[in-house]
């Protein structure tokens, strides 16, 4: 038997007690209060800037740039503009992240099996390196590595004779390798002994040495389990490069930083930075994602 | 039809044995093991040849409280350690308070206790400081036993007590009615460092998990406009969300306003920040409640309010307290950032300490003492919801 109650339509009442009605409303209330929030500050900020005697506009990016940078892998010097020498900035970011991410998985593999090993000594050890550099802010480490070792390495800012890197390039790399490759290790820690038991078990079973076990086995399937939480460690890699600007390496923030500080134009150089971050994560969750579907089990 | 078998053979818990099962047990492990220890012996000798030959620790002994105050000023330094009294009572009665379940002293509690001694005997400051701290850890004792003791008469008050104690030590740390008011440019150091880590946290949980709820919403403008801000501040740096909050704040205000304070503006851009992270941990939890809780608490005429209050969120943030605490371990580290727009925090103060020529290229003394500072503070949290995460037997059901 249905129960029909239906309010007359058409009626103010109706309305009223509908509440697809106030949902409706209460989101283009929402709407109007922020496009009204919005107006009111970027008429502030025109006002703000008009008084400042600022062009906003993208035109600055043609001026001469004049300022040196440490170390470009592509060619720059002071008189090219502020483009090229963000480009160059975003080039050594782009740097750092690369051969950050194959060091800092190839250290949290390594420590996150250690983690995991049934020589007592080893274990203990990878606990302590987890806990000191997951512990530790990543602005001190990175302090650290610069003024007590490789700035030591290094006579009078010349490149590190042994490396051939920089100080600046050398202790951002160390530091985001090791900061990001404690929170890889955990991960792959997570992931080990997210594969069943049985799977040794069976493993052993087939008469499998250890490291076939591991190698063969476990990690094909632990990896799988890790794939997603790594992408997060390595966006915060890529991310993380930007506090080099304490240490002086010249990556992507800190040439934006110099540019916004010469020509005083915040808002472009604020959305140059939203639109090289957003975009640097969008590459790397795509390219992750495409790796997470392509070692994914494929089921019927 | 039962045969007598013997016992299986059992090796004995010797000390040799432990060390053959567990350092010696294959020619792999032989190996590994040597290596480490021979790399600890030496790691371990270099340490010590620098910490008591050539490292020069009156950097530390001198500036301590320079590094744990900052700039506070000296005659009112009997604030900082009235709300040091003050959190160590209450903490010391909510640490008991949580322990009721367990036993009273147990080894946890007992190391706790026993470090904090230790570390009163050994740091070298003067006699009255170390008189009052050691009264201070004598009333967390107090605290504790009493939390014990008291349990759950406490429920409401804890909570009550808490609510209330923040605007004193506000006060207490700013000034004004009655007190001497101490401008936030003498804010600094480990104070600073703890204030802001604080203050943010306070800001930005509510915040977060508003926005887990917005980003779960119905109404389709809420849910895309807290999945924006989300994704937005999820890519950015920090360093650039900062960059925006310092810089950005003052030109979106009308001219003829006062810029707000520096510090106000670091907070902001930090607690901001951190609230989309904690926003997408509270959605891992609310996304971890089955449908039919929902169902349920519908089916019983409870309204959206109620159902968020009292079903959704009880259960939601109890799944999610360890992610929960490790963004607030990353909140306290990356209050650091703030040095780098001119925030003199715990590390900023170091940069500036090591700037003076007295104490020029101590860099190796600064950091080890400020990364020991640093360690303990987010060590001890983690250990702390580890307890917590095993006394609500999350993951046990």
């Amino acid at each position: 038997m249905p129960m029909t109650t239906q309010l007359p339509k058409s009626s103010w009442l109706a309305l009223f007690w509908d509440v697809r009605f106030w949902k409706i409303l209460g989101q283009v209330v929402f709407v109007v209060g922020i496009v009204w929030v919005a107006a009111m500050l970027w008429n502030n900020l025109t006002l703000n800037l008009q008084k400042a005697g600022i062009q906003v506009g993208f035109d600055f990016l043609n001026a001469q740039a004049s300022f040196d940078i440490g170390e470009s892998a592509i060619a720059y010097s002071p008189t090219d503009n502020y483009g090229r020498a963000i480009l160059v900035g975003l080039v050594n970011t782009l740097r750092i992240t690369g051969i950050g991410i194959v060091l800092a998985t190839i250290v949290g593999l390594i420590v996150g099996i250690a983690r995991l090993s049934d020589n007592w000594l080893v274990q203990r050890l990878a606990i302590v390196y987890v806990e000191i550099f997951r512990n530790t802010p990543l602005l001190l480490q990175l302090f650290f590595w610069y003024f007590t070792v490789f700035a030591k390495l290094s006579q009078g800012g010349q490149p590190i004779s042994f490396l051939q890197l920089s100080p600046e390039f050398a202790a951002t790399l160390t530091g985001l390798t090791l900061f990001i490759g404690s929170f890889i290790a955990e991960i792959v820690r997570a992931g080990i002994q997210s594969v069943p038991k049985g799977q040794w078990e069976a493993a052993r079973a087939l008469g499998l040495k250890p490291e076939v076990i591991l190698r063969r086995v476990v990690l094909p399937q632990a990896l799988r389990v890790s794939v997603p939480p790594m992408t997060s460690q390595y966006l915060y890699l890529a991310k993380g490069c930007s506090l080099a600007i304490a240490i002086g390496y010249p990556d992507v923030y800190l040439i934006a930083n110099t540019t916004f500080n010469q020509t005083g134009h915040a808002v472009e150089v604020m959305i140059i930075l939203m639109a090289v971050y957003l975009g640097l994560d969008l590459i790397i969750a795509v390219l992750m994602n495409l790796f997470n579907r392509a070692v994914q089990i494929k089921e019927r | 039809m039962s045969l007598a078998l013997p016992p299986p053979p059992t090796e004995a818990a010797t000390p040799a044995n432990w060390v053959r099962k567990n350092l010696f047990n294959n020619v792999l492990n032989s190996i590994l093991t040597i290596v480490c220890l021979v790399a600890i012996a030496l790691g371990f000798k270099e340490f010590f040849t620098w910490a008591l030959t050539q490292a020069q620790w009156n950097v530390l002994k001198d500036n301590l409280t320079l590094f744990l105050a900052g700039r506070f000023p000296a005659d009112s330094l009997w604030r900082l350690w009235t709300i040091l009294t003050l959190l160590a009572g209450l903490g010391g009665v909510t640490w008991g308070r949580f322990q009721a379940s367990g036993r009273l002293w147990n080894g946890f509690s007992l190391i706790g206790f026993g470090i904090l001694t230790v570390l009163i005997v050994l740091a070298p400051i003067e006699l009255t400081s170390r008189l009052i701290l050691a009264g201070l850890i004598l009333l967390i004792a107090i605290g504790y036993w009493l939390g014990y003791v008291l349990n759950h008469q406490l429920n409401r008050w804890l909570s009550i007590a808490w609510l209330v104690a923040f605007p004193i030590i506000f006060w207490l740390i700013r000034g004004g009615f009655g007190l001497r008011e101490v401008p936030t440019a003498d804010w600094s150091g480990l104070l600073l460092t703890v204030f802001t880590a604080a203050i943010c946290l306070v800001l930005a949980f509510p915040l977060g998990v508003l926005l887990a709820l917005a980003r779960q919403s119905e109404l389709p403008v809420v849910r895309w406009f807290a999945t924006l801000y989300i994704e937005i501040l999820r890519g950015l740096p920090l360093i650039g969300v900062l960059f925006i909050a310092i810089v950005m704040i003052p030109l979106v205000l009308p001219p003829q306003m006062n810029q707000p304070d520096p510090l106000l503006r670091g907070i902001l851009g930090l607690a901001l920040f951190s609230s989309a992270y904690i926003a997408e941990s509270v959605r891992g939890g609310l996304q971890s409640i089955p449908r039919g809780q929902l169902e349920a608490a519908r089916a019983l005429g409870l309204n959206s309010l109620q159902i968020i209050v009292k079903i959704l969120l009880p259960q939601a943030l109890r799944a999610v307290i360890p992610a929960l605490v490790g963004e607030f371990v990353n909140l306290f580290k990356e209050t650091t950032l703030l040095s780098l727009f001119g925030l003199v925090e715990l590390l900023g103060l170091s940069a500036a300490i090591l700037a003076n020529p007295d104490y020029i290229g101590r860099y190796a003394e600064v950091y080890l003492f400020v990364g020991v500072i640093y360690g303990l503070f987010c060590y001890s949290m983690s250990i702390a919801s580890q307890r917590l995460e095993a006394k609500l037997e999350i993951g046990q059901r």
